[in-house]
């Protein structure tokens, strides 16, 4: 095999400068650009929970104040969840891929594109700017009357800075809308198209179905808190319940805006790795579909112990179950895949294998949580704390990651370091499982969340959780540093280097700014390894 | 493919007047007790209104089925929140409180 | 369909995708055509589907609204009633012919752009211009009448006996609310007090944000008025002003329900 050149032409060679970065309109630029802010919302988020497990280590609350801890994990939640979680693989890795995926030059309106970006930043600003001014004490959920009437920590900026990132989120989502259905490449029909984009394609319908509701939400808040108006005030007669049904019909939905892109990922890690079809193509194609249908009718579990009536909370916890069906369809065409597959076990695969079981755990116990009884119990516990982190760290991170590891040579056009890369792989899964397991024993045996004390016979399983949280953090940090260490000197990638059979390996790495020299017309079907390349693989 | 459909002025002056006429109706209508019937003949008459403007002012009756299918999309997840919702807050009378308990 | 793709070759520079300015490239084709779609029909209809995406989001965003409405109607009806009754139905009645009449000029603009009359399409999104402002101006009277009769909410508010209230509304008002599923309940003049809040509370932010959209609205048609002016558009390439024009009749039709729920409560007696 000839040894890769590094491509003269490429998108990051085509215009040096800040200003050919800040006003760019190519899409992997601005997926770049995506990638370096969403990763400082990471690091200060984490920095938050490095602030929470630090004092979780003791049961006396001896490290700081009650006030201080509560803004320590509304911050760590709103940086989290609306700054890093929701824009990561869509805006990143989605910005980057979708078009030459479906064989296109560009999104159908590259400059709204930028403009999301920008509107990302000043979001990013007011929250910033909350934290400077001495934080926020909600909780990142923003309940009612706390946050319109009690609290007097920075509600208005932060809410603010959530709302304006949610017109990011509207305008992405938007964009790839309108891009996958009026850009393919002629001849890619929709069931050609890789599972990544359908994945991608029930994101954005819940991004501009959700996104508005929470916009009016904190709208409401706002003018209850700027103007003295009382919509959710329970002294004039509103009811703060109906806050939440209206928070939680978009924070519910949010959570699959998290999790369908790294399932999405996770679809074509697998097939290329195992060098099989999906199995199951159209139904796990539905299956995003459904997960963003069935999102939007099951909010109210969040409410279980909120002042909802009994027959709604039942209508509801019944419905919940109805998630578990295309979720499972997901898993279980999956496994399948993998059945007498060509496996190996390169980076990205081992973050598969690693969001195979704690996606599984995290959807088990999220049954528990489903069912009314057990909620009831278990609500407002660390088991909560435990079973999402398993879906939107376990599930959502391990894929984003999953997913910069497999199109990071693409985008970069280098390899990193493979022992690196899989040492760090393995640390993230080690260490999130020591950090989150003994979460879900705390919360079984009654510990609430949002305390900064705790009864001492908890401290074993707390410690425990914070000694595996240094060890993700480190899984996290190394990365970083293979990362930016390959971006000067890691070995040339080449078009094509895990053998891949999508459209974006036909492009040199890293790509022309125009995507393809050609719009490619010999559209092959979705994850086509024939025999014959599965031989040759075998071989090498 | 597509060309763009151009309506007839007539189109749009009668669509115009219908406007007119429901937004008098609608005001007559609201003077007379109707009982509980008032709110749902003001909201019909509001959703013809609406729909008139959406199949002709904005072109919807002459577009693709997928802009006839992107306004169904809203309507139908505008009536999951609003349904949904209403079912707690019509079942909260419900719960009956056992002796033990009152 | 045609692939005339003729920008294949890399490293054009960053400002190569300039929407609406007609740059001419030279190709042969649409000065308006941008370089990553195909063809004018293609840019076309990603065009009108995404403006009907972003409408989709505006549903949803004035949905929660409305439901926030129904819900303290039916709690809070009594109050809701004589809130309603305080508004003066007029100037709401001819702002909404104000605005209708404004859907009506836009249209004719919009069909004006299809059928390459630029003169008219100037004219009629000036008209539209016009009315916008003049809606905008009645809602200036009203919102200043409230303030003067403290009804905006807050600590000022007063919701005082200028309205029958309680005592005399109370029989008739008992019947309707029950029949939607409402508490009966006669609302004493402190109950009115608090609760009439919610009413204006949701007024001003229905209102408010309605006419923010005007105002937006407004600001898009001098820009697309004056690029009409320039003579940016034809029959192939309309689509600022198609695309003003749906969001434009969208804001109407917020109003068209805005109308008779917050002005038409509980009239007839």
């Amino acid at each position: 095999m000839d040894t890769p050149v590094y491509p003269a032409h490429n998108y990051l060679s085509n215009g040096h400068g800040l200003k050919s970065w800040l006003l760019t309109k190519d899409h992997k630029r601005i997926a770049m650009l995506y990638l370096i802010s969403i990763s400082i919302f990471f690091f200060l988020g984490g920095l938050f929970a490095v602030g929470i497990r630090l004092e979780l280590t003791t049961p006396q609350g001896d490290l700081f104040q009650p006030d201080t801890y509560n803004k320590f994990f509304t911050l760590h939640g709103v940086m989290m969840v609306f700054f890093f979680l929701i824009p990561s693989v869509p805006a990143v890795i989605g910005n980057f891929f979708i078009p030459p995926m479906i064989g296109a030059k560009d999104l159908a309106f590259p400059r709204i594109n930028l403009l999301s970006w920008y509107i990302y930043v000043v979001g990013g600003l007011f929250a910033l700017f909350a934290i400077v001014a001495g934080g926020v004490d909600t909780g990142w959920t923003f309940y009612t009357p706390y946050s319109s009437v009690s609290s007097s920590t920075n509600v208005t900026a932060t809410a603010l800075g959530v709302f304006i990132a949610g017109f990011s989120s509207i305008l992405t989502g938007l964009n790839f809308i309108v891009t996958i259905h009026r850009m393919r490449a002629p001849g890619l029909h929709w069931f050609k198209l890789p599972l990544f984009v359908w994945a991608h394609y029930a994101t954005s319908l819940i991004q501009v179905l959700g996104t508005p509701v929470v916009a009016i939400t904190i709208v409401m808040i706002f003018v209850e808190r700027a103007f003295g108006f009382g919509i959710f005030d329970p002294q004039r007669g509103g009811d703060p319940v109906l806050m939440q049904h209206l928070f939680w019909f978009y924070s519910h939905p949010a959570v699959y805006i998290m999790i369908l892109p790294a399932m999405g990922v996770i679809s074509e890690i697998i097939s290329t790795f195992s060098r099989k079809r999906i199995f199951g193509y159209s139904f796990v194609a539905f299956s995003s579909l459904a997960i963003a249908v069935f999102g939007f009718i099951v909010w109210a579990h969040h409410m279980f112990v909120a002042g909802i009536s009994v027959y709604s909370a039942m209508v509801f916890s019944f419905l919940s179950f109805s998630v578990a069906i295309p979720s499972a369809v997901k898993v279980f065409n999956w496994a399948a895949t993998l059945h007498r597959g060509s496996l190996s076990f390169e980076a990205p695969m081992l973050y598969v294998y690693g969001f195979f079981g704690l996606f599984l755990i995290g959807g088990l116990t999220g049954l528990f949580l489903a069912t009314l009884g057990t909620d009831i119990h278990l609500h407002d516990t660390y088991f909560v704390v435990a079973h999402f982190h398993y879906i939107m760290v376990g599930g959502a991170i391990m894929g984003y990651l999953g997913g910069l590891h497999f199109w990071w040579p693409k985008m970069i056009g280098r390899m990193y370091s493979e022992f690196w890369s899989r040492i760090s792989a393995i640390l993230v899964f080690v260490g999130f499982n020591l950090t989150f397991f003994p979460q879900f024993m705390l919360g079984y045996m009654g510990m609430p969340r949002r305390y900064h004390m705790y009864p001492p016979e908890f401290q074993v399983l707390n410690v425990l959780s914070s000694a595996g949280a240094s060890v993700l953090g480190l899984g996290y940090i190394i990365p970083v540093i293979y990362f930016l260490y390959s971006i000067k000197k890691g070995a040339v990638a080449g078009n094509n280097p895990w053998g891949a059979s999508g459209l974006e390996w036909r492009t040199q790495s890293p790509p022309l700014t125009e995507n393809f020299v050609d719009v490619p017309t010999d559209i092959p079907e979705a994850y086509e390894y024939t025999p014959q390349v599965v031989r040759e693989a075998k071989l090498v | 493919m597509s060309s763009v459909h151009v309506s007839p002025l007539s189109t749009y002056l009668s669509i115009f007047a219908a406007l007119m006429v429901l937004t008098a109706l609608t005001v007559g209508v609201a003077f007379i007790n109707l009982g509980s019937f008032n709110p749902v003949v003001a909201l019909g008459i509001a959703v013809v209104k609406a729909s008139l403007v959406i199949l002709f002012f904005m072109h919807v009756k002459y577009s693709s089925r997928l802009t006839k299918l992107t306004v169904v999309l809203s309507l139908f997840f505008v009536a999951i929140l609003i349904f949904e919702t209403l079912m707690d807050y019509a079942t909260r009378g419900w719960q009956t409180i056992p002796p033990m308990l009152k | 369909m045609s692939n005339p793709i003729a920008h294949a070759a890399a490293g054009h520079g960053p400002a190569g995708h300039d929407f609406a300015t007609a740059d001419g490239h030279g190709h042969g084709h649409h000065p308006a055509l941008q370089h990553h779609f195909s063809t004018m029909d293609q840019q076309r209809e990603a065009g009108v589907l995404g403006m009907w995406v972003f409408l989709l989001t505006e549903v949803l965003f004035f949905g929660g609204l409305f439901l926030t409405y129904t819900i303290y109607r039916t709690w809070y009806y009594e109050a809701f009633a004589a809130a309603s009754k305080s508004i003066t139905i007029s100037w709401g009645l001819i702002n909404t012919a104000v605005l209708i009449g404004s859907s009506l000029t836009m249209a004719l603009g919009v069909r004006a752009a299809q059928t390459n009359q630029r003169k008219a399409t100037v004219n009629w999104l000036l008209a539209t211009i016009f009315l916008g402002t003049l809606f905008l101006g009645i809602k200036v009277i009203e919102y200043a009448d409230k303030f003067e009769h403290h009804h905006v909410p807050g600590p000022h508010f007063v919701f005082a006996s200028e309205h029958e209230g309680a005592e005399g509304g109370a029989a008739e008002h008992a019947a309707p609310a029950a029949a939607e599923g409402g508490h009966v309940m006669t609302m004493g003049p402190d109950e009115l007090q608090r609760t009439t809040q919610l009413f204006f509370s949701l007024y001003f932010t229905m209102t408010g944000l309605h006419a923010l959209h005007m105002i937006v609205g407004i600001v898009i048609l001098f820009i697309v008025a004056w690029m009409a002016h320039k003579g940016r558009f034809d029959s192939e390439y309309f689509a600022p002003v198609e695309m003003t024009g749906l969001y434009w009749h969208f804001v109407d039709i917020v109003w068209i329900f805005l109308f008779p729920l917050l002005y038409l409560v509980e009239r007839h007696n």
